[in-house]
């Protein structure tokens, strides 16, 4: 299914699952715009993905909340699609929760959550009328296994990802008459940076591709998009059947 | 009135002043608004989000301070970002009443600005010491960027603290187009629209670059408003004839609102979907095709916004309500209390004035491109 025109945006954008998302919407004719960190890494990606819009910003930082949020709807010109790929796994090597710094929890926190919370807010306006226009509105949060199962060790992450979790399914219940789809996937183990970091001994081979995860996630997003242009069509239709786990809700 | 002087969207006890179509006068609470909708209205609201449209810097030639305020742009166009209509002020900020702002040095084409990471040319002057055409270097990515970094919303010496994008963007906020913030739409959250929508009431919206409100230079200040490009999308245009065709009104959210949709139906009365520049001005002489009621900010006389408001209803009942709005100790200005106004019910949707429509005199547009 292609995106041709469809305007998204990817927090995370420059490594691992959000820079395959970034060439995967490109591919499919996707209007792009991302948002990572590091300045050198958001050039580069912009360079090397034509009409790829970068951005820098910290998602965890509330004063570059509004700064991202009217680069993404002004250079874009409105929004369809946001993804909230950006994440933070804790600490590194990953800690017991009781040997875990607050610091590390709270960052964990205001990446994983207070900043999804705070993008997709500040977004609403310009998701909202994507939708009324009949273009259709994704929140697509990108979540995990850890979201629902308590993994010793992935404390601050798995507590912060269910937050998440959670967060997408009031939004979901509460903003129906706005017909925007707030979606949780989780991507699966993939063979990424933030991986590699968590559990550094893995065996590549054992761990899914991000490209092949990317692919099932836009799948999803399209999947949301034609729907919610059908008549009568709000969403919350369940039947998508990916490897990328999409939680009951 | 009073001024409101904290940048609260909607503090608790915000108030409404009603003028209904039999032109009684109601005080209200602010969130009984939708109170007096009914089904099958269409209430319309401007989604345009708020440019951070100050900005301060160096005018290269003198190496004097200056601060820019963007005040028009020639379309909406994402990537139509390098020029800007702006007004220009010397050293200082928005503490200092703009009536008692310094002036900027002597400006001349051609001559250079750094506005932090921002360059920009001084294109044209506009006929007046503080009106120029600016434009930025860079990329339209350079641009965004550089405006989200360094600029500052619009503000006035009635705010104490410096204002954020999150005191200026509506719930609804969309595109960053606006240049101050269609503060009417302070009023909605999304609550009151999932109220309306339960109660069988419309809600669309259009996009429209409200321009800046004062620019403390009587003789600037008599251009205001300056063309404002605007964006109507096929669903609202479409919702527009629908209601038209039954017995519900169109209710604008804003004089914003007023302007975009009278502005497309100027030829036959019909809305149409698309982008076109504002460059009318209402006022009493004009006549009302389209919308039907106005929810709006309080509004001092002498005002454009006032002078807006006096296409709705006759002068007897606008001083009567403006009388009220004193004696009730209404707060004004953009963080203040709201008016909704009903047109008189025998004319509908006809033309309670029967003065010839001037508002259509075409005047020179500022925004090169």
């Amino acid at each position: 299914m292609d995106l041709k025109g469809v305007r998204v945006a990817i927090t995370g954008g420059t490594s691992g699952l959000g820079l395959a998302l970034v060439r995967e919407c490109l591919a499919r004719g996707a209007r792009v715009a991302f948002v990572a960190r590091t300045e050198e890494h958001v050039e580069q990606v912009a360079r090397e993905n034509r009409g790829a819009h970068g951005i820098v910003g910290d998602i965890s930082s509330k004063n570059d909340i509004y700064p991202i949020a009217m680069q993404i709807t002004g250079e874009l010109g409105g929004l369809d699609v946001l993804v909230n790929n950006a994440s933070d796994l804790g600490p590194v090597p990953l800690q017991m929760l009781s040997d875990t710094d607050c610091e590390d929890l709270e960052r964990a926190f205001y990446t994983n959550v207070i900043g999804p919370f705070r993008l997709t807010k500040a977004l609403m306006g310009a998701l909202a009328a994507s939708a009324r226009e009949g273009r259709g509105a994704v929140v697509l949060n990108i979540s995990s296994d850890a979201a629902v199962n308590p993994y010793p060790g992935w404390g601050a992450y798995g507590s912060s990802k269910a937050a998440l979790h959670h967060l997408t399914r009031i939004w979901g219940e509460e903003q129906p008459s706005e017909h925007i789809n707030f979606l949780s996937l989780d991507p699966g183990d993939m063979d990424t940076p933030m991986h590699r970091a968590a559990i550094p001994d893995a065996d590549p081979s054992t761990l899914r591709r991000p490209e092949d995860s990317a692919r099932e996630v836009v799948d999803a997003i399209a999947a949301k998009l034609t729907r919610s242009v059908l008549p009568g069509a709000s969403g919350w239709v369940h039947s998508v059947q990916t490897d990328a786990k999409e939680f009951e809700m | 009135m009073i001024v409101a002087t904290q940048p609260v969207q909607r503090p608790a006890k915000a108030r409404l002043l009603v003028i209904d179509h039999d032109r009684k006068i109601h005080h209200v609470r602010r969130a009984s608004f939708v109170d007096y909708l009914h089904a099958g209205d269409l209430v319309i609201a401007n989604d345009a989000a708020t440019l951070p449209a100050s900005l301060h810097g160096v005018h290269v030639t003198t190496g004097d301070a200056i601060e820019v305020r963007l005040a028009g742009r020639p379309s909406l166009r994402p990537e139509d970002i390098n020029y800007f209509t702006a007004v220009v002020f010397g050293a200082g900020d928005f503490r200092t009443r703009t009536e008692d702002r310094l002036p900027p040095p002597k400006l001349a084409v051609g001559e250079k600005i750094i506005l932090g990471p921002l360059h920009a040319t001084i294109e044209q002057l506009l006929g007046h010491a503080r009106l120029v055409t600016l434009r930025f270097e860079g990329t339209a990515d350079h641009v965004w960027a550089g405006l989200a970094h360094h600029g500052r919303p619009i503000q006035y010496a009635h705010i104490a603290t410096g204002l954020a994008l999150w005191d200026v963007w509506t719930r609804i906020a969309g595109p960053p187009v606006a240049f101050e913030p269609p503060s009417a739409g302070f009023a909605l959250d999304w609550h009151t629209l999932s109220q309306m929508r339960e109660r069988g009431i419309e809600f669309e919206t259009i996009t429209h670059a409200a321009g800046i409100s004062s620019t403390g230079d009587e003789e600037l200040d008599r251009l205001l408003p300056l063309d404002e490009p605007y964006r109507i999308p096929e669903v609202t245009a479409r919702a527009i004839q629908r209601t038209k065709k039954g017995s519900g009104r169109i209710v604008a959210v804003g004089t914003t609102v007023v302007r975009a949709l009278e502005h497309s139906a100027r030829l036959d009365g019909r809305v149409r979907a698309g982008d076109g520049v504002a460059t009318q001005r209402i006022g009493p002489s004009s006549r009302l095709r389209v919308v039907d009621a106005i929810l709006s900010g309080t509004h001092e006389p002498k005002t454009s916004h006032y002078e807006l408001l006096r296409a709705f209803l006759d002068d007897e009942t606008l001083e009567r309500a403006s009388r009220e709005l004193d004696k009730c100790n209404y707060l004004t200005h953009e963080f203040g209390d709201s008016v909704l106004i009903e047109r008189v019910r025998k004319n509908l949707r006809g033309h309670h004035n029967p003065r010839p429509d001037t508002s259509y005199v075409r005047r020179k547009p500022l925004v090169k491109g």
